[in-house]
């Protein structure tokens, strides 16, 4: 069996404690929570952190609540809560759509919001969803607390806005009236990473959509924000065409690399099909006509 | 006798006396977590061992320096060729009369060879010392595609092989008659034509490959601990390699996490474990990880074909197929055959052929070596996806239903046993009943309609068939070996003096059930509850003298080795009974369990009566020994040939093209089953293996030689999601030579569905998108390619 | 690298050894108290062999750390089987032949007893989505679906014959 290089290991009992302890150890510490992406690529030896701080007994950053107009997720909330809870379905179904695809059950029960938007796989489908809601992250450092658009999380492949000595702690998605939301998936199989994966909210208000955001997974370096789609949609009448036309745009924003899910060219059609079929959902939710 | 399969407890059948749905008694240690897997063992003093293998695909080696990982805490030794030589086991034979590196010295000819070996305290520590062997490496290009392998430009590969002057691995073998193919070409009606490639797939069981070696460097004695499909005959390799006499080596294969074929080759790591507790003088446990076993060990398939059909009045009457066979570096094929394609010329099929040629050459690539059959006879299934695929074109051509097609070709009931043309002699077959009974169960023509509704609002369903005819149970002496041993299974069986059996097999069960199976082939015989015959295999030192289990051959060679076995003792128990009885004993008769007296039924003697008789001071028929004991080693006098028909239904989604498996009706004949729930169960595995075929288990590699598809995030296997509730059927046609009329059935399955799914796929597509062709595994980008016009073949 | 100590209880027993901290859970819970029961099939959380609950809910042992366990309470294939009465989950997959090499089964039992735990009659669809971790590779799932809906019938079934 594959095995980790040697490291030493820390259990932080706060968010302070964590914070010291990546002050303290330097750029060779990583956070690890559910683990299931960081420990395969350490048992591969492709990541060697001389340090582990588990932050697994920070149960204060474990929760979904509505605060004032937002509807806040702390960082260590896992896959099977985002999954199973009430409050996100009814005011972003998007993220039971994601959690339904992403990986497996059991990996679910593990794996949580912070270490997906963290890790910053390009595939990975809850930046997605996050970013097409508009939601901003909550990072903390010794300094104190600084809030990052999710436009602006991502900033390569696996980098994060989030500094060497800083973590994420919380998810804040604003609640607007309206507001439907989708994600669309296609995978080689069940529990796979994405070939390409499209989320989408309108914010529809007297027939027209007064706000909307459309994010791409694995289609791009990071997850790809597809703000024209955002421009033509804002102020428009929700329509089959408008739609198309709006993946369409999505097809073109996109930079898909080939690999083996693909070759580029599907990948863009993926990208055109699953956002126009992403808005279509994510409205008739907003209008209550799901099917 | 056709009926429709209903998997279902029925409490009248609850504990048979010999054949009948019997819950599995191996069970009982499995579901509480206590069977014994290689890893599960520890011998005292035990150090572990872990392969440095190549990271290119073609390099020279210029130099190797242990002394960093040496140096390393818990690091008892590092072995690497120029050991192994000194030991004369730096290379090993292989099955196919080819040799292989054990750790490579010249060079490294695939990505992931194996280049040294670490042997220290713990698992830990002995994969910390890998990355301090430093290797110096002189990077040479790659062959990686077959096509490109006899460029007069292609690097040559294995320079170690004298008078070796380019990447040939063996010349053009061929089979049938060219001749009278050609006339039958040259008659035709029509002729259609594919390139097809069966790509490069891995059987992956989920317990990976491994050994626990012990040699004692006082008495001289190799104890070896490995879970193999052949313990026999890799006891007899180790002898040939280390030059030790048989008597001192013992294998003990306990439980194995499954094969499929990937257990049957002796792998260089296994030798390494040997070599290290030769040098270490403690045991040696050695175990891959799952990048190991999916880059290294034995793949399959990698057949890269081009095949003509053509038909006349409606039948088809002829084929016509060249390929490239794709061995990696080292041909180390494991197959049994004297034919250098193994099986492969059965790709006539299930027709009537007027006549048929079939060229094969292969070559060596810089891939992995290895050219496992992964759950089929040796390229049987190759065989059929050509042959069925093929039959599928040609209907399109000629405009024909496919089942339509199929039933005017098929091989008549009335011409078994039936000599194809290509030399295979199929022992029996009703092929258009087992096709009508698919038929029924499919549903056919009201699927036909459903597929013609659907297509008009712009839907994507296809319906598949395939039907095979498979060889199974390697094989008859004229046509088979391994390595100059024929392909016999021994069978030894005792019964002792309260009527309770043990019988003892050279086939090793790695999850087939053998332990329940081959206690109702005795129970069957001898009348006397399974409970009570105990299965004894996996140990050299306590089994008889065999060739294993793979190609289906479990239920065909030790199936047959058991029950000739039993009637031996049943024989020699009539004789006792006529001594108990004061008769003779051609007076008296059988039935299950007792021997009676023609014309007095009252007068008799059970089983355990006569047992207890033979190992008592009673006195016992003139010249008889006591005990009533038997050895067997059944040569089998053919292959069996079950056979099925399979269809499946597919549905696409016309914009992401993505397949989804709907339907899959299964209904095979595997001749009399012995215990039709582990028959049922061996041919869901396969469907679900042939599904991961057809969609998505692939191996390829870019073209410096990367394996691409080195982890489970890469070779996808499918799960339950991608697997239908699958419907069986079966038909029942006793294989006139086999002793229980059994043919085999655990690799039908695997072999059987691959066609049928893409054959369902073309169907779906070729009306609406002009598909003729695409080659596996359908995943959605290559689906969407096709429909775009664009199926290119995998890399 | 320095030791550290790791106490868990596993299948109500606490366990207490010193580990390297990068040790896997399912090296220490095969290693430490010797249940081998729990595999490993492919080092990247892929297969779900290696799956044991965690509080109760099923994870997959071969990416977790033994000190990420540190106070947590494991159940593994050992614990389903109490004063010789079998666990219907066990009973299920004898009864319909879920299990064919027996190498998944664990790993697999242990994910459908969590199933049951949560949702005491799943549908097929359900019982598949729980299972869609886990591959085997010998039954092609069907009787191991068939195997959950046996045990979902049989809560209380006592296991006497296997």
């Amino acid at each position: 069996m594959q095995t980790p290089a040697p490291f030493g290991y820390e259990r932080a009992s706060s968010v302070e404690g964590a914070i010291a302890a990546l002050e303290r150890l330097g750029p060779e510490a990583r956070i690890i929570a559910g683990g299931h992406s960081l420990l395969p690529m350490m048992k591969l030896r492709l990541a060697n952190p001389e340090h582990l701080i588990d932050i697994n007994d920070l149960h204060e950053l474990s929760y979904i609540r509505e605060e004032g107009d937002e509807v806040v997720i702390g960082a260590l909330t896992r896959h099977v809560d985002l999954l199973e809870s009430e409050l996100l379905a009814e005011r972003f179904p998007v993220f039971r759509d994601a959690e339904q695809v992403i990986a497996d059950p059991v990996v679910r029960n593990r794996g949580t919001i912070g270490g997906s938007l963290c890790q910053a796989d390009a595939a990975e489908d809850l930046s997605a969803v996050c970013t097409a809601l508009g939601a901003s992250a909550v990072i903390r450092g010794s300094g104190g607390e600084r809030t990052v658009s999710l436009y602006d999380f991502h900033i390569g492949p696996f980098m994060t806005a989030v500094g060497e000595s800083e973590m994420l702690t919380e998810v804040r998605v604003p609640v607007r009236p309206g507001a439907g939301s989708a994600h669309e998936k296609v995978e080689r199989r069940a529990g796979d990473f994405a070939i390409a994966a499209a989320s989408a909210a309108v914010w529809i208000d007297g027939g027209t959509i007064a706000d909307a955001g459309v994010a791409l997974s694995a289609v791009g370096p990071t997850t790809v924000h597809v703000a024209r789609a955002q421009e033509l949609l804002r102020g428009a009448s929700p329509s089959d065409d408008l739609f198309a036309q709006a993946g369409q745009i999505a097809a073109e924003d996109c930079a898909p690399v080939p690999d083996g899910r693909g070759p580029v060219d599907y990948k863009r059609h993926l990208a055109g099909v699953l956002t126009t079929r992403a808005l279509r959902r994510a409205t008739a939710r907003a209008l209550h006509q799901e099917a | 006798m056709a009926t429709v399969e209903q998997n279902l407890p029925s409490p009248d059948q609850e504990r048979p006396i010999g054949f009948g749905r019997l819950k599995r008694k191996e069970d009982a240690r499995f579901i509480r977590g206590k069977g014994t897997y290689l890893d599960d063992l520890r011998l005292p003093g035990m150090v572990h061992g872990a392969v440095l293998r190549s990271p290119y695909a073609h390099a020279k080696i210029v130099s190797i320096d242990t002394a960093r990982a040496l140096a390393l805490p818990g690091v008892a030794a590092v072995i690497t060729a120029k050991d192994l030589e000194t030991l004369g086991l730096a290379w090993m034979p292989t099955i196919s009369y080819d040799t292989q590196a054990v750790l490579a010295g010249d060079k490294v000819r695939f990505q992931g060879q194996e280049v040294a070996f670490v042997i220290a305290t713990d698992e830990y520590i002995a994969r910390d010392a890998l990355p301090l062997i430093e290797v110096e490496y002189e990077p040479l290009p790659a062959v990686v595609n077959a096509r490109k392998a006899l460029d007069p430009d292609a690097p040559l590969i294995r320079d170690d092989k004298e008078g070796q002057s380019d990447n040939l691995a063996s010349p053009t073998w061929e089979a049938g008659d060219k001749d009278a193919t050609d006339r039958a070409f040259a008659e035709a009606d029509h002729v259609v034509s594919r390139d097809i490639i069966y790509p490069r797939c891995h059987p992956a069981p989920l317990e990976t490959c491994g050994m626990i070696a012990a040699f004692d460097p006082q008495t001289g004695q190799l104890d070896i601990y490995n879970g193999n499909q052949a313990p026999h005959a890799h006891r007899t390799v180790y002898a040939h390699v280390a030059g030790l006499a048989e008597h001192m080596i013992r294998i003990r294969c306990n439980d194995i996490g499954g094969g499929f074929g990937n257990k049957v080759p002796v792998y260089p790591g296994y030798v390494c474990a040997i070599a290290g507790s030769i040098v270490a003088g403690v045991p040696v446990k050695w175990i891959e990880d799952r990048s190991e076993n999916l880059m290294s060990t034995g793949f399959a398939r990698d057949y890269v074909m081009h095949a003509e059909m053509c038909s006349k009045a409606g039948r088809i009457t002829g084929l016509r197929v060249d390929v490239i066979a794709d061995h990696g570096a080292f041909d180390s094929t494991a197959q049994p055959t004297k034919f250098p394609a193994g099986f492969f010329h059965i790709c006539c099929g299930s027709y009537d052929l007027q006549a048929s040629h079939v060229k094969v050459k292969a070559v060596y690539t810089n891939k992995a070596p290895g050219g496992v059959a992964y759950r089929c006879s040796f390229r049987i299934t190759e065989a059929v996806y050509l042959v069925e695929r093929m039959v599928d074109a040609l209907a399109i051509e000629m405009n024909a239903d496919p089942i339509d097609l199929r039933m005017r070709s098929f091989i008549a009931p009335e011409q078994f046993p039936y000599e194809t043309t290509t030399g295979w002699t199929y022992d029996s077959g009703n092929y258009a009943e087992t096709m009508k009974v698919a038929m029924d169960i499919a549903g056919y023509q009201a699927l036909r309609r459903e597929q013609s509704e659907k297509r008009a609002r712009g839907e994507l369903m296809g319906i598949g068939v395939s039907f095979f005819t498979e060889g199974v149970g390697a094989g008859p002496r004229k046509h088979m070996d391994i390595l100059g041993l024929a392909m016999n299974d021994g069978a030894d069986l005792r019964v002792h003096p309260s009527g309770k059996a043990m019988v003892s097999l050279s086939a090793q069960t790695q999850g087939q059930g053998h332990e329940t199976t081959f206690a109702q082939i005795v129970a069957e015989e001898l009348g006397i509850p399974p409970e009570d015959v105990d299965v004894r295999h996996g140990d050299t030192d306590k089994s008889p003298y065999g060739l294993g289990t793979y190609g289906s051959r479990s239920t065909p060679v030790s199936g047959g080795a058991v029950a000739v076995v039993s009637r031996k003792v049943r024989d020699k128990a009539r004789l006792i009974a006529a001594t108990m009885l004061e008769t003779r004993p051609e007076d008296l008769a059988w039935e299950k369990g007792r021997w009676y007296v023609k014309g007095d039924p009252e007068k008799g003697a059970l089983i355990e009566e006569i047992a207890q008789r033979a190992y008592s001071g009673e006195p016992l028929p003139e010249g008889m020994e006591g005990g009533l004991d038997a050895q067997v080693i059944y040569d089998p006098p053919n292959l069996t040939y079950p056979y099925g028909a399979y269809i499946a239904v597919v549905d696409i989604d016309p914009d992401t093209a993505e397949v989804r498996v709907r339907r899959f009706i299964a209904v095979d004949d595997c001749g009399v089953r012995i215990n039709p729930m582990i028959v049922d169960g061996q041919i869901h595995g396969g469907l679900a293996e042939g599904i991961g075929i057809a969609l998505m288990e692939v191996i390829t590699f870019d073209e410096e030689g990367n394996c691409l598809n080195g982890s489970f995030m890469d070779y996808l296997i499918p799960t339950a999601l991608e697997c239908p509730d699958f419907e069986l059927g079966m038909t029942v046609t006793p294989c006139p030579h086999h002793p229980l009329g059994a043919k085999g059935v655990g690799e039908s399955p695997n072999v059987g569905s691959p066609p049928a799914i893409v054959n369902a796929i073309i169907d779906a597509l070729h009306e609406t998108h002009g598909v003729e062709h695409i080659d596996m595994p359908c995943s959605p980008a290559r689906v969407w390619a096709a429909m775009q016009g664009r199926a290119e073949p995998p890399q | 690298m320095d030791k550290m100590n790791v106490t868990v209880t596993i299948n109500g027993a606490p366990v207490s050894r010193e580990v390297e901290p990068r040790q896997l859970l399912v090296h220490f819970i095969r290693d430490t108290p010797g249940l081998t029961g729990t595999h490993w099939g492919c080092d990247t959380s892929n297969c779900g062999a290696c799956v044991v609950l965690i509080d109760g809910a099923p994870v997959k042992s071969c990416t977790t750390l033994a000190a990420m366990c540190e106070g947590h309470e494991i159940r593994t294939v050992e614990s389903l089987e109490v004063d010789g009465r079998l666990d219907p989950i066990q009973q299920g997959f004898h009864e319909l032949h879920a299990l064919h090499c027996g190498f998944c089964t664990p790993g697999m039992m242990m994910t459908c007893r969590a199933l049951l735990d949560e949702n005491p009659h799943p549908s097929e669809h359900e019982i598949r989505t729980a299972i869609s971790g886990a591959i085997c590779r010998c039954t092609g799932y069907k009787n191991i679906v068939a195997a959950v809906r046996w045990a979902a019938e049989h809560p209380a079934a006592v296991g006497q014959e296997a």
